[in-house]
């Protein structure tokens, strides 16, 4: 009896024996050299896998800054520039720099400013309501507000705010990985410099339909008078396609155009409120129309009852109940 | 026996209340509007400008390219405006805008309603008229129809597929046409089977419209190359492949066209179109539609200019009611509903569908639960619910695998679903997304 156990117990070691032998052989034979300092710079990284960098996750990106000889054209947008100067030191290599950005929501079309004239009962997503029509209100170009932005973001970062139907961007929460720039059917969703104490100036409109067109389906939409990109000391906005764009790069953050745009389309963003002076002063309440857009500031009336919805509205394709 | 498609399909109640209101002919509206992109394809180049006098049956839009058609102008009148206008969906395209002024008619053509027999034409004849005449697809798809009369030198249509199926619940728009104009649709058919060299043509029509079928019948008992086919009641008969496997047994590839089997499909609506283009030279400018629904007090089959307004369409027939819920262009199963009541009608409105407030809400979707519906009643043989999960999940390169491109866009599994979910509103944006690929690799 007890040699049977004896046997088996010795064959199994030898067995054991044998293959961590063949085994060992075998991974000196197949080793692949793997650089130790992508597990580093792996662990510098934020992990989060966004693919912001265009690398697939973290891991893929620590392997590509590792092989690459510059690294200057490669940027981590939720590291930011702090991980981007660690990962630089760490490998000798000269680090990029890239002013943080944020994802700006480039509409004002609220549903005060734009109001509804068919109701959408379709798929909830804004791909499938853009490849349906132009949307519940009568602009071609504007925020659908079905958050296609909120389901791809991974940082939690987007929101639609239910008063105003547009999503509001969380500066804090915000990394400008992308996601939600590509999520946009619309191309709404724009990557700017975030800006000095993140103060910015843009225009909050992408309707490229004619000004007079554009006007009728929204109070707020850009009707491209030019106006702002007249006044502008440094050259920065530019009109094109019955639409103005001011560069983020060349912007200084004058706010000349701001109080000049007749349909109050630029938006300034965490300036201090102005002191009631009429600045420019030729336009009917000076100085007035300048839209403060804040984090905290207070939610717009709900207008979302009571919109005149007209009977023959709606869309989705067809309707699934056709019984009798 | 009767035949039908063998895969999938399903019943929706046929609704046609409208099927025994004679075609009537709609007044001349006041100003009309004509979009340049009515057909599948590049849309139409404008040929005229503003402040331009025009005649009826001009040329005022020509054809840019080979999938494209000509448009004419369906009234006689001043040009207000060639400018984008709001479609039926509010966005804004292309279009000529025409105030209405008397009733002058373009020289050569023949206004005059009596029949006549087409003289002997050759094949080139005939679809250099019907591709001059700016004729499409009237069943709703809009393809243009010299497209599909020119036969590659390496293929050969041995049957020509009339589709009288209007398998489409509410509408009547061509069961009233097999009705009324039966001699001008047998002569189209015969016109169409000269162009294509077609050795039979075969005119399925689904039972539910017998007096079709026994005119039709009749009228083309003396003509041994002219048979009607009587077929079961079933929704997507009217789908080109649907109706080939139907009438002819025979069953399209995947990926491919009707030619592959010697089949070439052209609608009822077309064939009369053909008819009125060849011998009489009327363009494409005006067509039956279908006003129809529950809550519209007098259902209707209107003749109607191509470019008049909807909602004096839904006025003629009786106003909007009260309890309307969502109009539609086309009809309840293929159809898109309308948020601007101002677009015009167009080559392909076969028919206007006023639904009410409870039909018309779709109900809540839930979780699927795999009950494999949708798979059963796909006619295409797809699976939709995977198909719904690939798109939803931005997986389009997968679609394409799964062969999303062959979806005809019935709706059967949207409609069959008891979960409710928006199936065909994902697959269609994921085949979207997939053209947007193959463009890509092709280029």
């Amino acid at each position: 009896m007890t040699d049977i156990l004896l046997y088996t117990v010795l064959t199994l070691c030898l067995l054991g024996i044998v293959a961590a032998v063949v085994l060992y052989f075998v991974a000196r034979k197949f080793h692949v050299f793997e650089d130790p300092r992508i597990d580093d710079v792996e662990a510098m990284l934020p992990l989060a896998n966004c693919g912001g960098c265009g690398y697939p996750g973290c891991r893929g990106f620590a392997d590509a800054l590792v092989k690459a000889d510059d690294i200057t054209p490669m940027y981590c947008p939720v590291g930011g520039t702090d991980t981007m100067n660690r990962v630089a030191s760490f490998l000798g290599k000269a680090a990029p720099e890239k002013e943080p950005q944020i994802a700006e929501v480039r509409c004002g079309g609220t549903c005060e400013k734009r109001p509804r004239v068919s109701m959408y009962d379709g798929a909830l997503s804004c791909a499938v309501e853009s490849s349906l029509y132009s949307g519940e209100t009568g602009c071609n170009y504007g925020c659908l507000g079905k958050g296609d932005c909120v389901f791809v973001c991974n940082f939690d970062a987007i929101e639609v705010d239910p008063d105003t139907g547009i999503p509001v961007v969380d500066a804090e929460k915000c990394t400008a990985c992308g996601a939600c720039v590509k999520a946009c059917p619309r191309n709404i969703i724009e990557l700017r410099k975030k800006g000095p104490k993140n103060r910015r100036v843009y225009v909050s409109c992408v309707n490229r339909d004619k000004g007079a067109v554009s006007r009728k389906v929204c109070t707020v939409s850009c009707i491209a008078c030019g106006k702002c990109a007249k006044i502008c000391p440094f050259e920065a906005i530019t009109v094109e396609n019955n639409l103005a764009y001011i560069d983020p790069y060349k912007c200084k953050l004058c706010r000349k155009c701001v109080p000049e745009c007749p349909t109050c389309a630029i938006a300034e963003v965490n300036f201090p409120p102005k002191k009631e002076a009429p600045a420019g002063g030729d336009k009917a309440g000076g100085g007035i129309p300048v839209k403060v857009r804040e984090q905290t500031a207070p939610a717009a009336t709900s207008v979302t009852e009571g919109i005149p919805v007209g009977p023959a509205d709606g869309n989705g394709d067809k309707p699934a109940e056709t019984q009798a | 026996m009767l035949r039908t498609f063998r895969k999938g399909g399903v019943h929706p109640h046929d609704n046609k209340i409208s099927r025994s209101a004679a075609i009537q002919v709609f007044p001349m509206p006041e100003t009309v509007v004509v979009p340049l992109s009515q057909h599948i394809g590049a849309p139409a180049t404008a040929q005229v400008a503003k402040g331009d006098k025009v005649k009826t049956g001009q040329l005022i839009a020509a054809a840019s390219g080979f999938v494209s058609a000509n448009i004419h102008s369906p009234v006689s009148g001043t040009v207000v405006s060639v400018d984008n206008v709001a479609d039926a969906g509010f966005m804004r395209r292309p279009a000529i805008t025409i105030k209405v002024e008397g009733n002058q008619w373009e020289d050569g053509i023949d206004t005059d309603p009596t029949f006549r027999r087409a003289e002997k034409l050759d094949p080139a004849e005939i679809i250099a008229r019907i591709s001059a005449a700016g004729i499409v697809g009237m069943g709703g798809a809009t393809f243009p129809t010299q497209v599909k009369l020119s036969v590659p030198p390496n293929k050969k249509a041995q049957y020509l597929v009339i589709n009288g199926v209007e398998c489409e619940p509410y509408l009547t728009a061509d069961h009233r046409v097999m009705l009324e104009k039966g001699e001008e649709l047998l002569e189209g058919i015969r016109l169409l089977a000269r162009a294509l060299d077609a050795e039979k043509s075969l005119v399925g029509i689904e039972n539910n419209k017998p007096d079709a079928i026994g005119h039709l019948t009749a009228l083309a008992s003396g003509d041994a190359d002219i048979e009607i086919v009587p077929l079961k009641v079933k929704y997507p008969q009217g789908g080109e492949k649907q109706l080939i496997d139907a009438v002819t047994r025979r069953q399209v590839p995947p990926g491919g066209l009707p030619l592959d089997v010697g089949v070439v499909v052209q609608n009822v609506g077309t064939a009369v179109a053909v008819y009125e283009a060849v011998v009489k030279r009327k363009p494409l400018i005006e067509r039956v539609v279908t006003v129809t629904g529950k809550g519209i007090s007098s259902p209707a089959n209107l003749m109607v200019r191509v470019g008049t307004p909807v909602s004096s369409l839904i006025e003629y027939c009786g106003g909007l009611p009260e309890s309307a819920g969502k109009v539609i262009g086309g009809g309840p199963m293929m159809g898109r509903a309308m948020a601007n009541l101002d677009s015009p009608v167009t080559k392909g409105t076969s028919g206007i569908m006023v639904l009410d407030g409870k039909e018309a809400t779709r109900q809540k979707p839930e979780a699927c639960i795999k009950c494999a519906k949708c798979v059963e009643v796909c006619p295409m043989g797809l699976e939709p619910y995977l198909l719904y999960k690939l798109a939803s999940r931005n997986m389009f390169p997968d679609m394409e695998e799964y062969y999303a491109t062959d979806c005809i866009e019935c709706g059967s599994c949207s409609f069959t679903c008891p979960a409710h979910l928006p199936l065909l509103d994902y697959i269609r944006l994921g085949k979207g997304e997939i053209m947007k690929i193959i463009r890509a690799r092709k280029s």
